[in-house]
């Protein structure tokens, strides 16, 4: 359902771990930052489970010391503007 | 055409990626944005941001009508394509489910909604029965510097000209009067001299109590891009409290509140001491003076106070400065002598340019007036100044607290041009407004924490608050929130959203939100921008400004009132640019403001260019050209550097009450949040205000992160939860919390204590405790 996009601050030394693993979810899509402290994390679910089941999935990753949400967009916005 | 979804991800993404640069080293401008943004039947637009004075230029795309996406304007050399989060997002409050779209009138203790005609009747019939009952100065107009130019200039044309009151003031009061009575009363003339290009060319930034990665964040992030490509450039932040800025800094250095005034008396002792001066510069071009001492805090109702100038020498000035050899001032402000000489050291290096920059931390202070005097101290002292990369630079805020509060001059002592106490200014005024000399008095009333104790006190008897929260953004909220809500005085609140301030209305007026009405601002730099109407405002909502005008109307005023309804904000703001007109600060015709995203005045016609360096006769035409340098808003052109000693606070930690309590803002959260916490993302990063606490005192009280705790001052409390080792990092005994959460009022505990001179309060500092709940 929505798309989301976030600022991943892996934990010390761990971003390339942290990158395959988010990788390696469903939905998720990394992005390279120009600062190379941080991961941009851009999430698309289909569906308020699939999104929760994705929300528990990031919190169980040891490897990321603070996610910060940048942007979202609910299912509402995408499919209205598709309908028109 | 590129499927939506396809075209959201990547907007997603990019707004991560701006972001990411604003928070640390890294930058995303628009041609990288552009370079995959797939092509659409969009339609963009262009306008300035609606949220902080930086004024990035945005363009906002529109389809069928609607709002549908906002991006960086890559032609606005503010923000050269890039955005905040809050400016990536802003359209979205615009569909908030509450907006308020109906004008309610408050009938037996219950709105009740009312056709447009029907309210702007009542408010006007309101108006004129107190002001026949009570006289004009039972009424009153508070305003913002989120108004537009346009807005502004209406609601002073109205009171000051119209009605004959200046009981008019503006929510700048709040965040800029202290950088205005600074640059009167070392310069003369208001806002800085110098511009964004600074960034570009200085070496060394000392950025002083102001949090701009989160504050100013596209500035930010053109400073780090600095940084990135110009291996010798210095980032110093000088604060309270460790902020993002701090960690993207070179060096933080921290000091105890209000020891700002003592290190930059410091700073000038070892420029003085060590001979790090512009000796030609000084000689040519400065003055010294000193003023009153012990000037009080305006704590108590009616506090009145005048200063009294007095003209020193080089010597004297040099004496006063012994108090404050930095070993000295180490003990008071808790900066090593080492980091203070270290700083005078950046300052006093002829080779290296630098740039101050300061906002609420400078401001929002009991001694405001002098904490501005006192930065500019150092740059006269120096020489550097009013050139590319060399000078202090007094930051906003709000959008158009520069060119509505400031320059429109929606403040109850000032006029589009000059001050009511001054006969030109007022005369030229009564011309340009066709009305009579005598009709605009001569004497300044309320500033704004004397207005809302004049309505707690009886004396106002009907107030219009316009596009601004004060129940949310004044001091000291537990006196004024029952004051307002009190039967003696009639409230009209205009807004786009329902806040805590409609909440005690009379009469609630729904008004137009930014790209729903045709505007202009005014931002930091002197860049005035003006934008089109973009979509219809929903239900019966007006822009303020129409709105201040049908009133003026009903009452009698419509010959000064004559605009059209579709072109009042150009007919406006052409009568507007007349108070202006003249080499020092003329405003860019229309024309080329629809044109171009912005111009800086005084804008050069001849030519089609801005001033980027004013009073420096290299790019100032408004220059004696005989001079290097020319402060032309005194009488001799000299600027001053002024005497003005260390005081301490008004209210100090005690065992009462041990904690320091400053107050500021976060990056996701516009002021008092109305917008932006109708904006889902923005809301969702972070949905409630907390406190910050040290982690050893939130150790040694117990309290847990996340925990609630209650924070408790001599004037109110409120439950907030604590925030340890997360965003921002206070120094031990002291908490900081953001004043955007309308659930978590902090400005009920915060104390309105004010600057005498600015009359600006100060929100960073006052005593509370801390109890766990
Ligand atoms: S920095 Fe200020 S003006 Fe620029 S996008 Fe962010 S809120 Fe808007």
């Amino acid at each position: 359902m929505p798309i989301k996009s976030y600022i991943v601050f892996p934990s010390k030394g761990k971003k390339d771990l942290l990158r395959q693993q988010l990788a390696s979810l469903a939905g998720c899509e990394v992005i390279p930052a120009l600062n190379k402290d941080v991961l941009i994390l851009v999430t698309e679910t289909f569906g308020n489970h699939e999104e929760d089941a994705l929300m528990a999935s990031l919190e169980k990753i040891k490897e990321i010391e603070h996610l910060s949400l940048v942007s979202g967009y609910s299912d509402h916005a995408i499919h209205d503007h598709n309908n028109k | 055409m590129m499927n939506r979804r396809i075209f959201i991800k990547k907007t997603a993404a990019f707004s991560a990626m701006a972001a990411a640069a604003t928070m640390v080293p890294g930058i995303l401008f628009a041609h990288e944005q552009k370079h995959d943004n797939p092509a659409s039947d969009i339609t963009w637009h262009k306008a300035p941001c609606r949220f902080c004075g930086v004024g990035c230029g945005i363009l906002v795309g529109t389809q069928a009508g609607r709002a549908v996406a906002v991006k960086g304007d890559p032609n606005c050399s503010v923000n050269k394509g890039l955005l905040c989060v809050k400016g990536y997002h802003q359209i979205m409050c615009t569909s908030a489910s509450d907006r308020l779209t109906k004008p309610l009138i408050k009938k037996n203790g219950k709105y009740v909604e009312v056709t447009m005609k029907e309210a702007l009747d009542l408010v006007a019939a309101k108006m004129q029965e107190t002001i026949k009952k009570y006289g004009k100065d039972s009424v009153a107009m508070y305003t913002s510097g989120q108004s537009t130019i346009p807005e502004g200039y209406v609601a002073s044309k109205f009171m000051k000209g119209a009605i004959g009151t200046n009981n008019l003031e503006c929510n700048a009061r709040l965040c800029m009067a202290s950088a205005v009575a600074g640059f009167l009363t070392t310069f003369g003339a208001d806002e800085p001299m110098g511009c964004y290009e600074d960034i570009e060319h200085a070496d060394v930034f000392v950025l002083w109590g102001n949090n701009m990665a989160e504050m100013h964040p596209v500035l930010f992030s053109r400073m780090l891009d600095n940084r990135l490509r110009r291996k010798n450039v210095k980032i110093i932040d000088l604060a309270t409290r460790t902020t993002r800025t701090s960690k993207a800094a070179d060096i933080s250095i921290l000091f105890k509140p209000q020891g700002d005034l003592a290190i930059a008396n410091a700073i000038c002792y070892e420029l003085i001491n060590n001979n790090w001066l512009d000796k030609n510069f000084i000689e040519k071009h400065v003055v010294f003076f000193k003023g009153k001492t012990g000037l009080g805090y305006g704590l108590e109702d009616k506090f009145a106070f005048k200063d009294e100038p007095e003209a020193i020498d080089f010597d004297q000035y040099k004496a006063f400065l012994n108090d404050y050899r930095p070993d000295k001032v180490e003990a008071l402000t808790g900066v090593p002598a080492k980091e203070i000489k270290y700083l005078a050291a950046l300052y006093g290096d002829p080779n290296l340019k630098v740039v101050t920059y300061w906002c609420m931390g400078i401001n929002q202070h009991t001694r405001g007036t002098w904490a501005n005097n006192l930065i500019y101290n150092i740059h006269l002292l120096t020489g550097k100044i009013s050139q590319p990369g060399n000078g202090p630079f007094s930051l906003t805020g709000q959008p158009s607290a520069c060119g509505t509060a400031r320059e429109v001059g929606t403040f109850t002592h000032k006029l589009p041009k000059g001050v009511v106490t001054n006969k030109k200014s007022r005369e030229l005024a009564a011309k340009i407004w066709k009305v009579p000399y005598e009709r605009i008095p001569d004497k300044p009333t309320y500033h704004t924490t004397e207005m809302f104790r004049a309505i707690d006190r009886g004396d106002i008897r009907f107030i219009w608050i316009q596009s601004t929260n004060p129940l949310v953004s004044l001091p000291r909220t537990s006196r004024y929130r029952p004051a307002l809500a009190k039967d003696s005085c009639f409230v009209v609140v205009s807004d786009v959203f329902p806040t805590p301030t409609t909440d005690v209305a009379d009469v609630i007026l729904p008004a137009a939100w930014h790209i729903e009405k045709s505007g202009l601002y005014g931002n930091s730099e002197r860049r005035t921008q003006y934008w089109d109407k973009m979509i219809e405002p929903p239900g019966e909502a007006l822009p303020d400004a129409w709105m201040t005008i049908e009133v003026a109307r009903r009452m009698g005023f419509a010959k000064l009132f004559p605009y059209s309804k579709e072109k009042h904000h150009e007919e406006i703001y052409n009568e507007y640019r007349q108070f202006h007109a003249g080499k020092k600060h003329n405003m860019a015709p229309l024309s080329v403001l629809k044109k171009q995203s912005g111009a800086i005045w005084p804008y050069i016609e001849e030519t089609g260019r801005s001033t980027l360096w004013r009073y420096n006769s290299r790019y100032d035409p408004a220059c004696d050209t005989t001079k290097d340098f020319d402060f032309y808003g005194k009488p001799n052109g000299k600027a001053v550097i002024w005497l003005r000693p260390y005081e301490p606070a008004p209210e100090m930690p005690d065992n009462e009450y041990p904690f320091w309590l400053n107050t500021g803002r976060v990056i996701e959260h516009w002021h008092t949040g109305s917008m932006t916490r109708r904006i889902p993302v923005l809301h969702q990063a972070v949905p409630h205000a907390y406190v910050e606490i040290h982690p050893a005192d939130a150790k040694r009280l117990g309290i847990k992160h996340n925990q609630k705790v209650k924070v408790i001052s001599r004037r109110g409390q409120t439950v907030l939860p604590a925030s340890v080792n997360d965003r921002g990092l206070p120094t031990p005994g002291q908490v900081f919390v953001p004043f955007f959460d309308e659930n978590m009022l902090i400005n009920d505990t915060t104390l309105d204590a004010f600057c005498p001179i600015s009359k600006e309060p100060d929100f960073k500092k006052c005593a509370v405790r801390i109890e766990k709940v």
